[in-house]
């Protein structure tokens, strides 16, 4: 019943939930952040999480090794990420429309391999939550902040590392500086290609990870399509938290709340039609959308091809 | 050897006369290049010969102009020298040696700095992170900004630029822009600077704290190339000028021993006649009124504020103002293409506020855009086509939705003669044209109807001297036949030589009405700037 929401425990498990459910977000809107910075807009984010999460579980799965699980995913997302990088730096394609083809590709070549190397539903023994000793006894914030399994913790660790380096490192300023103005980082030496290929790389990668934390340390499963449009909402918080990593934490956060507190209304049987909760997340993100892109701007150069004169 | 054969080190004072200089360090602590010389540059473009066997030079201590029109082969040989193209042919020597420059580095290596037109700057980072960028850091993978902001102060110290390291370059002016590029070309070392039209931007006064820089830099022993097409600005401050026309070298002189008149004639190949004043004409009523006129801009920045302007019948209204305060927001509101958000707008008695481009056709008002290839001729359409934009659904061009191709191909081609449009056919597209003879078809289209009123918005820019000069000559034509023609320009020295009055913009305000009696360089320039010198006074 409505009132079950309010009771202590159910709320703490909200937000509990919630702080978790906010870890794929943040690993691919982290990585497109430093993808669009640079000027580069993937939009196969999602394709790349569908391979990311594959790749994880079916190591863990055969071979019995979460971490090899999450080298198996790095690896799948490097790779994923160079093709990006390639097709938009080198071939200069429309990066929309190329990454929307990453994302149909990572789309049917997970379900292919889903189908081929695996072929059942089956289930993986996930990354085991880790109570940080003390801090996890007190009540309420110990359950909500100190009780979640190491990619959780790593993804929010990833916040402060990724504003430290775009504000603080030389590669930092190469990025932002690439993004904005890259004739002007040409004209000073700055390799415009080497800078994009790291952050489209880097964000195959981070996607990729995000896709790991469903597979092997949240759900645990791996199903065909299993991000459901996921990835398409971290490329949107990504603008929604003004390309800068502490507005994409509380972005994250937003989205991942809405998405407990929909789950916690369907495991409470309260009488709101399930499909009515399952579509709040995406209504909020286009009402976010609508009401915070008018007032920040992005790169300049997002999604513009380089090319040097000559 | 090679350092037996260096000449002296001297360089030319304010009374054209050498004068010795001991030291080998410049200011900056670089040391300095004697001389930079080109020798035989050929670069070739599909279809284009840019540049054909051009040698120059340039010395420690001297401003060398390079003058020519736009396409003659000035940024082309610059670019080279910078490392941002690749000569087919020709060597470049520093002090004697021959030295390969394959990129912007190994220009910055060898002591070329480069200060272009458009600005190379990141607007959304700040002066000391724009001088950072590409560097070398002190602290590893960290910023070393600290280190970079103190460095930047003393170098700015050196040439009084007054530069906050930690602003953001948005929030700088065009002319504090041009120090920041000025300032990253020497933290890189520069002994030479390569400016690219630097005055283009800047108003007058900050074209005079240029030239003042300028004349301290070549005092110090910098060498440096100064390009234009302004004949004044080039006589002011070079000491040697260069002539290139159609990508050849036409002649290398003392500036001292040249005159206006040589210097355009070897730009433009045959002598041009400088419309420099014009007489009186009959000025009529008001025809075209701007009453507290308000818009928004594009960037969320200041629109135009409260603007009023008349103009008369027979007479041209000058808009002076620095690039970028709201001149584009002027002439689309009052073409109908910008909403208002406040004030009245009559065209003779009729209020035009709000209406359609459409509507505004109808009562002839025409419009010379800025941007003539986005919103002056549709680039796929033919000739032709683009000559009756304005009025295909009128007779006789089109009946009962059919167009009459013998009546638009007549019209066509008699506007093709009148305004000398040199076009292979009137078939021809409209993006093969060059830029003067596109703007030659835009004219003929919004001037061959007669308007009443006239918005020319940058008439001449991009375009050679000739077309300039045929484009202003059209304008006093119209002027001549009564219309009321507001003219919007960065160029200063058209704003004078065909208005009648001259408003300055700045912000979005008209910040004053001279007539051309009371309008000198110093006053329009200060109003450029925002300084309403009678304010200032009072204060």
């Amino acid at each position: 019943m409505i009132s079950d929401l309010f009771s202590t425990t159910v709320i703490i498990g909200i937000i509990s939930s919630g702080i978790r459910l906010a870890t794929p977000y943040l690993y691919a809107s982290l990585g497109e952040t430093f993808s669009q910075r640079s000027g580069v807009l993937n939009l196969g984010v999602e394709g790349q999480m569908l391979m990311g999460a594959f790749a994880a579980f079916y190591v863990a799965l055969k071979f019995g090794s979460l971490w090899g699980g999450v080298l198996a995913a790095i690896l799948v997302g490097a790779v994923f990420g160079l093709a990006m990088a390639f097709v938009s730096n080198n071939l200069h394609a429309a990066q929309g429309i190329s990454g929307i083809g990453f994302y149909l590709f990572g789309l049917g070549m997970s379900n292919l391999l889903f189908q081929k190397m695996i072929g059942t539903v089956e289930t993986v023994q996930g990354f085991p939550k880790i109570y940080i000793p003390f801090l996890s006894d007190i009540p309420g914030i110990g359950e909500i902040f100190f009780s979640h399994n190491i990619l959780v913790y790593i993804a929010f660790f990833l916040v402060p590392v990724a504003w430290f380096v775009l504000n603080k490192t030389t590669l930092g300023l190469k990025i932002r500086a690439v993004g904005e103005n890259p004739d002007a980082a040409d004209s000073l030496g700055v390799s415009v290609i080497r800078v994009r290929y790291f952050t489209v790389i880097f964000g195959g990668v981070m996607s990729a990870l995000g896709g790991a934390s469903l597979s092997i340390a949240l759900l645990n499963v791996f199903q065909q399509n299993m991000t459901s449009g996921l990835g398409f909402i971290a490329v949107a918080l990504v603008y929604f938290g003004g390309w800068r990593p502490w507005g994409i934490l509380g972005g994250a956060l937003l989205f991942s709340m809405v998405n407990s507190l929909q789950l916690w209304i369907q495991v409470l049987g309260i009488p709101i039609p399930s499909e009515i909760a399952l579509m709040m997340p995406y209504i909020l993100t286009i009402l976010v959308l609508v009401v915070s892109t008018s007032k920040v701007r992005g790169p300049s150069a997002l999604s513009k091809p380089f090319e040097r004169g000559d | 050897m090679i350092s037996e054969v260096l000449p002296d080190f001297r360089y030319l004072d304010s009374n054209k006369e050498y004068v010795m200089v001991k030291s080998n360090t410049l200011p900056s602590g670089q040391t300095r290049i004697d001389n930079m010389e080109i020798c035989g540059i050929t670069k070739r473009f599909p279809g284009v010969l840019a540049n054909d066997h051009i040698d120059f030079d340039v010395k420690s201590g001297e401003v060398h102009a390079l003058l020519g029109e736009n396409g003659a082969g000035k940024s082309t040989l610059m670019k080279i020298l910078y490392g941002i193209y690749h000569p087919d042919e020709g060597e470049i020597f520093i002090n004697q040696k021959p030295v390969t420059i394959n990129s912007p580095m190994d220009a910055i290596k060898s002591g070329i700095g480069m200060i272009h037109q458009h600005f190379m700057l990141v607007q959304t980072l700040t002066v000391a992170e724009n001088v950072a960028l590409g560097l070398l850091s002190s602290r590893g993978l960290l910023t070393d900004l600290d280190r970079v902001s103190k460095r930047i102060i003393e170098l700015a110290d050196i040439y009084n630029l007054k530069i906050d390291p930690d602003a953001y370059i948005w929030q700088l002016s065009v002319g504090q822009q041009q120090r920041v590029e000025i300032i990253k070309a020497l933290y890189r070392g520069a002994a030479l600077l390569i400016l690219d039209e630097p005055t283009a931007v800047l108003t007058p006064q900050e074209v005079e704290e240029l030239f003042a820089i300028m004349r301290q830099m070549v005092k110090d022993g910098y060498a440096l190339i100064f390009i234009s097409h302004k004949l004044h600005e080039v006589i002011e401050i070079s000491n040697r000028v260069t002539v290139l026309r159609n990508g050849k070298r036409i002649s290398t002189h003392l500036t001292s021993e040249t005159t206006k008149e040589d210097l355009a004639r070897w730009m433009v190949g045959h002598d041009i006649e400088f419309i420099t004043s014009h007489e009186k004409s009959n000025v009529g009523e008001v025809l075209l009124k701007l009453e507290n006129v308000s818009c928004n801009s594009d960037n969320g920045r200041h629109g135009l504020s409260d603007v009023s302007l008349e103009i008369h019948s027979g007479e041209i209204l000058g808009i002076a103002g620095v690039s970028g305060n709201c001149q584009l927001e002027l002439a689309e509101t009052i073409t109908g293409m910008r909403k208002t958000t406040g004030g009245h707008i009559y065209l003779g008695p009729d209020e035009i506020t709000g209406l359609a481009p459409g509507e505004l056709t109808e009562r002839m008002l025409s419009y010379i855009p800025e941007e003539r290839m986005r919103d002056g001729v549709i680039r796929n359409f033919s000739v032709a086509e683009n000559m009756i934009l304005r009025e295909h659904h009128k007779s006789p061009y089109s009946r009962s939705g059919f167009l009459r191709l013998k009546d638009i191909s007549a019209h066509t081609d008699e506007l093709i003669e009148q305004f000398q449009v040199k076009t292979p056919s009137q078939a021809t597209l409209a993006k093969n044209l060059s830029g003067g003879n596109i703007q030659k078809l835009v004219l003929a289209r919004e001037i061959s109807r007669n308007p009443r009123a006239i918005i020319a918005a940058q008439p001449t820019r991009g375009l050679d001297i000739g077309a300039s000069e045929y484009v202003r000559a059209q304008l006093l034509e119209q002027r001549k036949a009564g219309a009321a023609i507001m003219l919007i320009s960065e160029d200063l020295d058209e704003i004078f030589a065909l208005s009648d009055r001259i408003a300055v913009i700045y912000e979005g305000k008209i910040m004053d009405v001279l007539t051309c009696e009371e309008a000198t360089r110093e006053r329009v320039g200060l109003l450029m700037a925002g300084v309403h010198p009678k304010k200032k006074a009072s204060a």
